[in-house]
């Protein structure tokens, strides 16, 4: 016995189907942009702060100090890749939905954020920690855009070539040896379409014909010709590693012996007892910078602008540094880190000289507007994410 | 107040008795106010959301800011189907091999279990045995994923086991193989229990009657118990055909090689970045599954559900 017809049913659920379609988007659409000003001072904090991060850039043992002396209590969001922070950013109408305060972008998610209005900019001067600054991460490419700061730089590290001492030799110091056949089957490249870049750097260093001026702004045939070198490494790589304790048991295992990595593995592998060691190859590397930004729906925006005050300075940079194994990005940090780990300041490059800064080219999200020779037909990222599915699948 | 009282209660209770004459004397609205709320919230968060999902496909990406932007348009099929680019085509291929790789290993390995514990087995045996089959299961999925990535790994159990054995090591760690592998481990409970109970409904009189008119053992399990037991491995098939299709932490966790790219870790690759060809790409293994459950329907599979 059926009461409704069964077409009717349908026909009812199809309708409410298309009514949810309709109305969700409309409300994602509704996304103020009204004109915004930073603030002048800080108020009094709301008692709590909501971040996305990376696993541990709040890590309680700094963060319980701030949550102790301003009353803001830290909810976290790990996030697993750049992709992820942009996509829990955009979630519930963008901006952070209104739900989170900060979020602490790489040079691959950070221009997205800004250019679609999800973060807002920064009154710097509520930030005293800024001033101290290398010149550099005062105000780089990927957080600041004609002259507007975006967010304030964090931390920073290369992308470094990881060898195991006992299977590579002699060590390697081009980055020839993961592209070579050499070590085929043996071979560790994160999955990352950024991973484009650092083709392009190696082609700048050895194809000079091709013309590239910087890594991510790639016209046409240059892009092309990175794409085809990575297709030429695809068959001699063992793993696209996603997650970093992915790479590092693939190290410790001992199924690769040779790749691209951050100075997180390669730490935590030392202290573990695997031989391996890093370096800077001399075609120089690519390298990360972390930015805090504020989002544009930030229902706790004092506590936000109190942990960027709290986090930039001197010591809790270093503090962070050694929890991560990163570099800060002022130089007033180096004494803090040496006394938390003797020889840190120089084993991170804190003390380097201004060339080994210049050797890195930090990520920043490539746009079709090339940057260089008023050029607006470069490669945008959306077609670099195209690229890196045909390569790596 | 207890005089006031009184003729309030009495009109409460009238209308609420008016109501429930209405409802008797209309079945169908009965019925309409009893199934419209939960089969509206229903169609409303699950139709709902997949109707916008598949609308989504037909959105555009700005390149800029990697944004959504709601202009129709039909290139993100053109992308996933390209006739020059072969790309998707070789994902979604890899991605059906592997699932109906993995259906028939379990269909292999789980018959002859489910038929032990079904026919053979005391009851106790049998309880165990069940028990043993779901245990897996009260583990976190990643849990055993990663302990897998320790035994395929180069210097894992698997190759002490092969090199005891005198054979040379495998490289199985980050291969469409070891994909195959924990694919079929991890989703062999979903064959077993469907593949059980359609065996253990078939009455013993029928293969009894069956030896009766002369069939052997083997005569009576093709042309008896097969026949009979197909709907549960049908719709155990269900199970470890879309699970693998739309599985994308496995192939991150024990693929990762080159070449091994499936559905699941090409959408999680694009969210976030191409929300729309994502979404389109996703619209891929919904086609597939319709039409593989037309086929299990046709087969009987949801009588053995």
């Amino acid at each position: 016995m059926r009461l409704v017809p069964r077409g009717r049913v349908a026909l009812a659920l199809a309708a409410l189907g298309l009514l949810a379609a309709l109305v969700v988007p409309a409300t994602s659409i509704g996304s103020g942009k009204a004109a915004y000003s930073p603030p002048t001072k800080i108020g009094k904090g709301e008692g709590a702060l909501n971040v996305i991060e990376w696993p541990a850039y709040t890590d309680p043992s700094f963060a319980k100090a701030f949550e102790k002396s301003t009353g803001c209590k830290i909810h976290r969001k790990d996030a697993g890749s750049s992709n992820q922070m942009v996509a829990l950013m955009r979630a519930g109408g963008g901006g952070g939905g209104g739900q989170y305060d900060l979020v602490s972008a790489s040079g691959d998610a950070s221009l997205r954020l800004v250019y679609a209005h999800d973060v807002v900019p920064l009154n710097i001067d509520l930030i005293p920690g800024w001033k101290a600054f290398f010149p550099y991460f005062k105000s780089p490419a990927h957080n600041t855009v004609k002259g507007v700061h975006y967010g304030v730089s964090l931390q920073w590290g290369p992308n470094t070539l990881i060898y195991n001492t006992k299977k590579v030799k002699p060590a390697p110091t081009s980055w020839s040896v993961v592209y070579g056949k050499k070590y085929a089957g043996k071979i560790s490249i994160p999955n990352n379409p950024i991973q484009i870049a650092d083709a392009a750097l190696y082609l700048m260093k050895t194809k000079p014909s091709l013309g590239i001026k910087d890594p991510y702004e790639l016209t046409k045939d240059q892009f092309n010709a990175a794409v085809s070198l990575l297709k030429k490494q695809k068959p001699l790589v063992k793993r696209y590693w996603n997650y970093a304790a992915d790479q590092i048991t693939d190290f410790k295992n001992g199924d690769v012996a040779v790749g691209s990595t951050w100075p997180y593995q390669t730490l935590t592998l030392q202290a573990g007892k695997t031989p391996v060691r890093d370096t800077v190859p001399r075609e120089g590397t690519t390298g990360w910078a972390d930015t805090w930004m504020l989002a544009a729906k930030a229902p706790h925006p004092n506590c936000a602008y109190k942990w960027m005050a709290y986090v930039t300075t001197p010591k809790i940079e270093a503090k962070q540094a050694i929890v991560f194994g990163e570099t800060p990005v002022t130089p007033l940090a180096c004494p803090f880190m040496n006394k938390l780990q003797a020889g840190s300041c120089a084993q991170y490059h804190l003390n380097a000289p201004a060339a080994y800064l210049k050797s890195i080219h930090f990520w920043k999200v490539p746009i079709a507007d090339c940057g260089w020779g008023g050029r607006k037909d470069c490669v945008d990222f959306t077609a670099w994410q195209q690229a890196w599915t045909q390569i790596t699948g | 107040m207890a005089v006031d009282a009184a003729p309030g209660a009495g009109s409460s209770r009238g209308a609420r008795l008016r109501v429930s004459a209405t409802f008797w004397r209309r079945p169908r609205l009965r019925l309409a106010s009893l199934v419209g709320p939960p089969v509206g919230a229903y169609g409303l968060v699950y139709l709902g959301s997949l109707v916008v999902l598949l609308i989504s496909g037909f959105w555009a990406v700005d390149a800029f800011t990697s944004q959504t932007v709601h202009v129709w348009n039909l290139d993100n099929y053109r992308t996933i189907f390209s006739t020059s680019d072969p790309t998707y085509w070789r994902i979604i291929g890899r991605t059906v091999l592997i699932a109906v790789a993995v259906t028939v290993a379990d269909a292999v390995l789980a018959f002859p279990l489910a038929y032990y514990m079904a026919r053979v087995a005391t009851p106790r045996v049998r309880a165990l045995l069940i028990v043993a089959v779901l245990l897996p299961l009260w583990s976190s999925y990643l849990v055993r994923i990663y302990s897998w990535r320790t035994i395929l790994s180069t210097s894992g159990a698997l190759n002490w086991a092969f090199n005891g054995l005198g054979l040379p090591d495998q490289h199985l760690s980050g291969t469409v193989w070891a994909m195959w592998l924990v694919f079929t481990y991890i989703w062999l409970p979903f064959m077993v229990l469907p593949v059980f109970a359609a065996i253990e409904r078939v009455p013993d009189s029928y293969l009894e009657a069956s030896g009766d008119l002369g069939a052997r053992g083997g005569r009576t399990f093709r042309s008896v118990m097969l026949p009979l037991a197909l709907p549960g491995v049908v719709a155990g098939s269900i199970f470890t055909f879309s699970l693998t299709l739309g599985d994308f932490i496995t192939p991150a966790l024990v693929g990762g090689g080159p070449g091994t790219s499936m559905i699941g870790s090409t959408v999680e690759a694009n969210v976030g970045l191409n929300v729309p060809l994502a979404a389109a790409l996703t619209a891929v293994p919904v086609l597939i599954m319709a039409a593989y459950l037309t086929i299990a329907k046709r087969l009987g599979a949801f009588e053995a559900l």
